[in-house]
């Protein structure tokens, strides 16, 4: 019985979350929110079922039923977050919270197999996020201040990342968090989202030679403190965002082309001066002749990602524990083990769906600091799954950073729900420039059809307009 | 058109210049990229599956094998070549035969050899129906694995071991025109059920080498068999002429200080091309290898893959030929006639006999037929598959001519006037210090008209390749044909 469950439940599991992820690029077919809403239906009911199969699984395979309640937890608070956002931001990009959930539901799941305790711990802090979440977008509408805090962004932002430096705890070679009042944060998960307000506020006016250049000092100093404390993945993350949201900024390609060139010339500074990073070139080069020492993490991540097969072994049936900080850096590799190379396929599109719906919001929105800001917390998100992803299957040198909300840590957790949460008041602002558009196109059309032609028939005109309003508006 | 509507249009479409295509840039940037890390993780996970389980660093296989009772090798008739049975609650590897099939089969503790371990990950998996495993989980028993069927022919081995004797060397037994692996035989041998207990005594005696598998990882002088491939460089470079080739055999050539005997002496007076290959003459060879280029010849080394990895799924030694444009005439005269430092395994001698026995072209040998579930249905079948063309058919069928030639008027005579007909070149590689010691080789394949079976033999140090190692070709064909 336990056996058919669990060979019968890896088809059923790969099949709803391929549809999942079916839905999330279906979305795209409409332009306006309205028409997706039975698209955003069906994801739903297809995350509950996912989730609800994998912990059917979990209380077979452990053979505690006890597990359910764990699950009742979790599906009660996505349900309620789910629900409260819709109503309170009945004009937010629901694609963005849906992929959210299910992104968290499958680092429930798979967290809850390697390790109760710091399943548990996760969920707390995610429900935590999601309540704070909640009413981030409400602050990003109504407070268009933020948008002249520049460099208080860039103060606060140098500021976090030194007091790590110079406080901080290390942990393996690297010094990525400090601790109040027993509560761990890793500064640079916030300072992410800080740095794209104040590179967004620094270019929103003006993207010429003097702003570009005082931005790249404050965006270097960021960059040279973050390498210090041997963050090299937030580095990289803060470099690539930076000379992108310039590139979009000024629309010149040369800060596009003076970028790669700088960032190449200190990488291969950084390789030659750091021993670490020669280190993580040769495990990601040749990982077979150092497997017992610095290729030994990323081998066994290799063998975890071959041994799934297209469906996975199935939960509790493969040896993700073989993969040191599997629970943070190799997440990915323990989801393709135990459920599966399609599924873990289907987990690298929805949030690549997600990045586009980031994209297509910026490319929407009229204000050039919002406009900026979305792309900048857009490219923050993709840019961090791709170094993460790309790192555990030795597609790119290791850079030890997370999984956003699918790998195990709070601090990371609750910045990439805040991160959406911004992303979601930008949706709010966004419905609210098409709105005035909608406006001022009708006022112009009216006048246009009062002029030549007086009388018969404004009502009819009126509304013609109007549907012609919605088409330009879907172009 | 109105004044307002313009400006609306055109803050409008100023808006989506200013970023737009950037941003679009951007997002499709990140798209193909992410397109391509999928396309890499799917390929990479689907064809390093097995090279993976087998690193010694994975501890997946033992989860598997805790799980999976090893499965059993067959011979292509279906005889148990290896099983696990259980014996007071423990499981035993047990091998029927013994030391017949010790390198063939090889063993699968201390380290994995053989069919054992090129089709490990095979034999640690279940895909037995799920309603056996179900039937399985409830009685508690360990899922049956996968059963691997070989290409090896019980028959033959036994021929090939038994003609052997107790002679060291290796004989490999295969299709020319599947690649199929029929027999391979590697002396000394041992009994695979024992290598626990005689690990330690194995290890310590370097001397003998008995769990080197001779067929792949010996590496022997090719002496006179290496004719084959001077000859093929010598029709290459002379394609029109060199069936007008003449040369005046004294019994010695002499080239500075250095100077190259017939075997034994012999003096083999005026012979043409075919004569030299057929009476094997040094001299003669020594001559022509000193008219060849250098540069053609390593590229035709290359082509015959010398000098690089070979289409095997199990552990072998690259054969090796030390040519370049620097190597001087000494050099030259010992490698046309297969001697000095070039060093080659019986199983690539043969994959090159095959090739002219199949027309030029190469096929990947293999050992591995089929893997079978429990309930006897396929779960992957290994199909013939060509390597490449190494040589030019016309190229394959002159050198066929002179090999059957080395048979009805050369060193092979013991091969002719059978019911079959046969081709071949036989060697009597020198080795060592002492003058005379030499390894007897010889490979072929019969009929010479239409090649079924393709035989290669090595017996260290029992002397000329015509006396001791066509024989044992004879013994094999006959079993062979007979059968």
């Amino acid at each position: 019985m336990e056996l058919y469950i669990s060979e019968f439940s890896k088809y059923v599991i790969t099949l709803l979350i391929a549809l999942y992820t079916c839905e999330c690029f279906l979305v795209f077919r409409f332009r306006e929110e309205s028409r997706r809403s039975g698209i955003y239906a069906r994801q739903n009911i297809l995350m509950f079922a996912v989730h609800f199969s994998c912990f059917v699984v979990v209380c077979f395979e452990t053979g505690d039923a006890a597990y359910l309640f764990f699950y009742a937890f979790q599906q009660i608070i996505l349900y309620a977050a789910i629900v409260l956002f819709r109503m309170l931001y009945p004009r937010g990009n629901r694609l963005v919270i849906n992929n959210s959930c299910m992104l968290l539901c499958i680092s429930f799941v798979i967290l809850t197999r390697l390790s109760y305790e710091r399943a548990l711990r996760q969920f707390i802090i995610a429900a935590g996020s999601l309540a704070i979440g909640l009413f981030i977008p409400y602050f990003v509408h109504k407070f268009r201040f933020l948008k002249n805090l520049t460099w208080i962004y860039a103060l606060v932002g140098i500021a976090a990342l030194s007091v790590v430096l110079i406080l901080g705890q290390t942990t393996y070679g690297s010094k990525l968090s400090y601790s109040i009042a027993g509560l761990t944060f890793q500064p640079s998960e916030f300072v992410k989202i800080v740095f794209v307000f104040f590179v967004a506020g620094a270019l929103c006016r003006s993207s010429g030679f003097f702003e570009v250049f005082t931005t790249a000092v404050v965006a270097a100093i960021h960059v040279v403190v973050l390498v210090c404390s041997k963050d090299l993945g937030s580095a990289l993350i803060f470099f690539i965002v930076y000379v992108l949201m310039v590139f979009v900024a000024s629309g010149n390609l040369f800060y596009l082309f003076a970028g790669a060139a700088g960032g190449s010339a200190a990488a291969f500074i950084a390789f030659r001066v750091f021993a670490h990073v020669q280190v993580r070139v040769q495990a990601w080069r040749d990982p077979w002749s150092v497997i017992d020492s610095a290729g030994y993490q990323i081998t066994q991540s290799l063998f975890a990602i071959s041994s799934g097969g297209w469906f996975g072994l199935g939960l509790y049936k493969g040896t993700p524990g073989s993969i040191p900080f599997v629970e943070a850096d190799f997440i990915f590799s323990a989801i393709a083990e135990e459920l599966g190379i399609v599924f873990a396929v289907c987990l690298i599109l929805i949030s690549l769906s997600t990045f586009i719906m980031v994209m297509n919001l910026s490319l929407k929105l009229n204000d050039k600091f919002y406009q900026l800001t979305a792309f900048g917390l857009g490219v923050t998100y993709i840019f961090q799954v791709f170094l993460t992803i790309g790192g555990g299957t030795r597609f790119i040198p290791l850079t030890g950073v997370t999984l956003p909300l699918v790998s195990y840590g709070g601090s990371s957790v609750l910045a990439t729900l805040i991160m959406f949460s911004i992303i979601e008041g930008m949706s709010v602002i966004r419905e609210d420039e098409a709105a005035e558009e909608r406006k001022k196109l009708r006022r112009a059309k009216r006048r246009k059809v009062k002029k030549p032609l007086q009388e018969p028939g404004e009502n009819e005109m009126t509304n013609d307009s109007q549907g012609e309003d919605g088409e330009d508006y879907e172009e | 058109m109105t004044a307002r509507e313009r400006t609306v249009k055109i803050t409008r479409n100023k808006k989506k210049s200013k970023a737009g295509g950037q941003i679009i840039g951007v997002t499709c940037a990140f798209i193909i990229l992410f397109l391509s890390m999928i396309g890499y993780i799917t390929h990479y996970s689907a064809t390093h599956k097995q090279e993976l389980i087998n690193n010694s660093y994975n501890g997946r296989q033992q989860m598997l094998l805790a799980k999976n009772r090893r499965g059993d090798i067959l011979a292509a008739d279906g005889e148990v070549l290896a099983r696990t049975v259980e014996s007071d609650g423990e499981e035993v590897r047990e091998y029927p035969y013994k030391n017949l099939f010790s390198h063939a089969v090889g063993y699968s503790v201390n380290g994995r050899m053989g069919v054992e371990a090129a089709a490990n990950y095979y034999l640690i998996n279940s895909n037995a129906p799920l309603s056996e495993k179900a039937g399985m989980d409830i009685s508690e028993e360990k899922y049956p694995g996968d059963t691997v069927y070989t290409t090896l022919d019980v028959n033959l081995q036994q021929v090939a071991s038994t003609a052997l004797g107790v002679y060291r060397g290796a004989i490999v037994v295969t299709e020319p025109a599947t690649g199929r692996i029929l027999a391979m035989v590697s002396k000394p041998d041992f009994d695979p059920e024992k290598i626990e207990e005689q690990w330690d005594d194995f290890l310590e005696d370097e001397e003998s080498g008995i769990l080197l598998n001779r067929v792949t990882q010996g590496l022997y002088p090719p002496g006179s068999t290496f004719k084959i491939v001077t000859a093929l460089e010598y029709i290459r470079e002379n394609p029109e002429t060199y069936g007008g080739y003449s040369y005046n055999c004294s019994g010695a050539i002499k080239r500075g200080e250095d100077r190259i005997q017939c075997y034994h002496g012999t003096t083999h007076g005026s012979v043409d091309f075919e004569r030299s290959f057929a009476k094997s003459c040094n001299t003669s060879f020594a001559n022509i290898g000193l008219s060849l280029d250098r540069g053609a010849f390593s590229s035709t080394l290359d082509d015959l893959l010398f000098n690089q990895e070979l289409p095997l799924g199990f552990n072998y030694s690259q054969s090796r030929v030390d040519m370049g444009v620097n190597t001087t005439d000494s050099e030259m005269m010992q490698i046309s006639i297969g001697q000095g430092t070039t060093g080659i395994t019986p199983m690539h001698l043969n994959m090159i006999t095959c090739a002219i026995a199949n027309q030029g072209t190469l096929m990947k040998p293999y050992l591995v037929d089929r893997v079978e579930n429990s309930a006897g249905s396929v779960v992957k079948s290994f199909e013939p598959s060509s390597y490449r063309r190494i040589i030019s058919a016309d190229e394959a069928s002159e050198l066929s001519a002179l090999m059957a030639g080395v048979v009805t008027n050369g060193t092979a005579s013991r091969l002719k006037d059978l019911s079959y007909t046969a081709a071949g070149k036989t060697g009597s590689a020198e080795y060592g210090t002492v003058k005379g010691d030499s390894h007897a080789w010889f490979t072929g394949f019969a009929p010479a008209e239409n090649p079924e079976i393709c035989v290669t033999i090595i017996i260290e140090g029992a002397g000329a390749g015509g006396d001791y190692a066509v024989p044992i070709a004879k013994r094999i064909f006959d079993a062979y044909f007979d059968a």
